[in-house]
């Protein structure tokens, strides 16, 4: 029994198929849970009530990167081993990824306006981000440019490996650039500088709910995939008899 | 090698090459900007690093589609993964005469477009020296994003999508030595990175794009 | 001596398997005509052989380096001479003599003529041409005598058949007698990959599911 068992589509369609349900159930029970607490925390002496926005940007533009990495490892996979279920799976995962990085940016210069005064502002962080929905955004092009799915999987594998590269470059390039308005990590680990707890748990569980939201999504968006390349196999198939 | 160099240099510079055509676009972007922003030189001196080097990024983007598609379309790019020399070099050199046509002749007219956006005199040396650094890696990249799309139709605008994000890095060290020359600080620093990061794109990308380039011709 | 030895080749397009278990051994002298009706995978398996496209199965043995393909297009930039197309491939390929090629390709005269100002027929003869100065043994041709006249086609065939007598070798995919009665012919239909024959390892995504 290895993990690459799962590279099989139809054993990634069965799988996926029973732990899907139980996926969903518990994303929508951590995100609604965790931002009904997070809506209902006393409101901050400094920010007001703009703090509890946080609930729903530092858990989206967690996933924002974490999910550019998860398409970075799944490329690899795909360029390595030749899954083809790794490859779609990234395909499948860029425009939620996308979504993050969005509602990452546009919870950000809602915060931002009553905080800084404007709605955006070239701050490093906000520009990494902006860098990234780029990367994003051309990566979700190259595939729905390319008509060979193998060779859309191979030419976005790749761009995946350059992009990452630069969108790590650009990460620091900015900093060097300007240094910027935003505070540090919202969750450090450095005791005293921690966010207090009434803060933290709820957070911790929408951080919960929006991975699980992401599995969620994924799954479906992958067995979406499969299937719609199961139905161009069966087409060609049957074009060539 | 130095045939195939030979022979791109020859096709930009003759009839239809398309050679000059990057500086025209480099002056008129020099050109329009003060009709976008104001006559006022004080102005146009403060954001001239900014927009020589964004106008010398997007020049260079313009062409960056030749660098395969021509290849790809007459059959010669079939005849080149054949051939003795590794792609990667086929890669590199044909880079390497984009480079010669368009990125070394707008480093070298730059202090000219500088003149016309009243660059502030100390930065003129520092202009060329970035853009000598900077274009290679530009050239480079764009090789990669030229490879990537060569067989798409349309695959023009879709290149710049791939491109210009990766053209950031460059961009920011390029324009802040600029800028710190401009203002008389010590544009060193910015310098180094710049130089950095296109001897590490001229080492990797040459990879990259012959993977891309052989994924499309098969 | 074999100059290409191909054994149980599986090539594939688009995903799906196109021929499969396809034998041949080419010694010096040997030419092969692939035959076999539009859309059987003539072009994908030289594209294979040439190294342009993996294969799904099977093996390849060739000597390196050793291996001329010749497409449907013949690689000329209009805005060069006839000569310098071919010299540029000669230095490419290791600087071997362009006059024999322009000779043999009746190109002479056209020699210092732009591409873009020759006709369809005199483009490909400078294409073939190109194949001499390569000094590759193996040939791959598809459709070589595509917008050839008749006495281009007799032109090309002689040729051939001097580069089968220095040693070369050739696989051509044509529906035209060359007039090489040395030839063998490999009839492609009966390769036609089935799905009852189908291998362990799928040549894509499109035959994971059985």
């Amino acid at each position: 029994m290895s993990i690459w068992e799962y590279a099989n589509p139809v054993k990634f369609m069965r799988t996926s198929g029973a732990v899907l349900p139980w996926v969903a159930a518990a994303a929508a029970v951590c995100t609604v849970a965790g931002l009904v607490w997070g809506f209902l925390t006393p409101q901050d002496y400094k920010q007001g009530s703009t703090v509890k926005i946080i609930f729903l940007h530092v858990p989206a533009a967690l996933m924002a990167i974490n999910i550019w990495l998860m398409m970075l490892v799944t490329s690899l996979i795909w360029l390595v081993r030749r899954h083809h279920v790794s490859a779609l799976a990234a395909k499948a995962a860029a425009p939620v990824g996308a979504v993050m990085t969005l509602i990452a940016l546009i919870t950000g210069a809602i915060w931002g306006q009553p905080m800084w005064g404007t709605w955006w502002e070239w701050d490093p962080r906000l520009t990494s981000f902006l860098i990234l929905f780029l990367f994003y955004l051309g990566y979700m092009a190259l595939w729905g440019a390319v008509e060979n799915p193998d060779s859309a999987a191979d030419l976005t594998g790749v761009l995946c490996l350059v992009g990452s590269v630069f969108a790590l470059l650009s990460r620091y390039a900015v900093n060097f650039w300007n240094q910027g308005l935003h505070q540090g990590a919202s969750l450090s680990m450095a005791p005293g500088e921690r966010m207090s707890a009434v803060y933290r748990y709820p957070l911790y569980l929408t951080m919960a709910g929006f991975f699980l939201l992401f599995l969620a999504l994924l799954l479906v968006r992958t067995r979406t995939e499969i299937r719609r390349r199961r139905l161009a196999a069966l087409l060609a198939r049957e074009n060539r008899a | 090698m130095k045939a195939l160099l030979i022979r791109d240099l020859r096709l930009a510079t003759r009839a239809g090459g398309g050679f000059g055509l990057a500086l025209a676009f480099f002056l008129i972007v020099c050109t329009l900007v003060p009709f976008g922003v104001g006559p006022e030189g004080g102005q146009l001196s403060r954001i001239a690093p900014g927009i020589l080097w964004v106008g010398a990024l997007l020049s260079c983007l313009l062409s960056l589609d030749r660098i395969f598609a021509l290849d790809f379309e007459d059959g010669s790019l079939d005849l080149l993964a054949t051939a003795p020399l590794p792609l990667e070099g086929t890669v590199a050199i044909k880079a390497f005469a984009h480079w010669l046509v368009t990125g070394l002749p707008l480093a070298l007219s730059a202090p000219v477009f500088g003149l016309l956006l009243h660059l502030p005199g100390p930065a003129y040396p520092w202009l060329v020296a970035s853009l000598m650094l900077g274009t290679p890696a530009l050239s480079m990249l764009g090789a990669f994003g030229a490879a990537v799309t060569v067989g798409l139709r349309r695959g023009g605008l879709l290149m710049s999508l791939l491109v210009l994000p990766l053209y950031v890095p460059t961009l920011i060290f390029g324009a802040e030595a600029v800028r710190r020359g401009a203002a008389g600080a010590d544009p060193v620093t910015p310098l180094v990175f710049l130089a950095a990061i296109t001897l590490a794109t001229l080492a990797l990308a040459p990879f990259a794009a012959a993977a891309a380039l052989r994924v499309n011709l098969r | 001596m074999s100059l290409l030895a191909v054994r149980d080749l599986a090539v594939a397009r688009g995903g799906l398997r196109a021929v499969e278990g396809v034998s041949f051994n080419l010694e010096a002298g040997g030419a092969l005509v692939l035959r076999g009706p539009n859309g059987v995978g003539k072009t994908t398996l030289l594209r294979t052989l040439a190294g342009l496209q993996p294969l799904v199965a099977g093996v390849i043995e060739a000597a390196p380096d050793a291996i001329a393909y010749a497409g449907h297009s013949d690689g000329l930039k209009p805005a060069l001479t006839a000569a310098e197309n071919l010299r540029f491939w000669s230095e490419i390929f290791g600087g071997h003599d362009i006059a024999g090629a322009l000779e043999a390709m009746n190109l002479r005269d056209l020699a210092e003529r732009p591409a873009h100002a020759l006709s369809a027929g005199q483009k490909r003869r400078l294409g073939l041409a190109r194949l001499m100065v390569t000094g590759r043994p193996v040939w791959l041709l598809d459709e070589p005598t595509v917008s050839l006249d008749r006495d281009s086609v007799a032109l090309f065939a002689g040729m051939l058949r001097a580069h089968l007598g220095r040693g070369g070798a050739a696989v051509i995919a044509t529906h035209i007698e060359l007039g090489l009665p040395e030839a063998e012919i490999l009839e492609l239909g009966p390769y036609r990959a089935t799905r009852t024959r189908r291998e362990s390892r799928p040549a894509g995504f499109n035959e994971v599911f059985g």
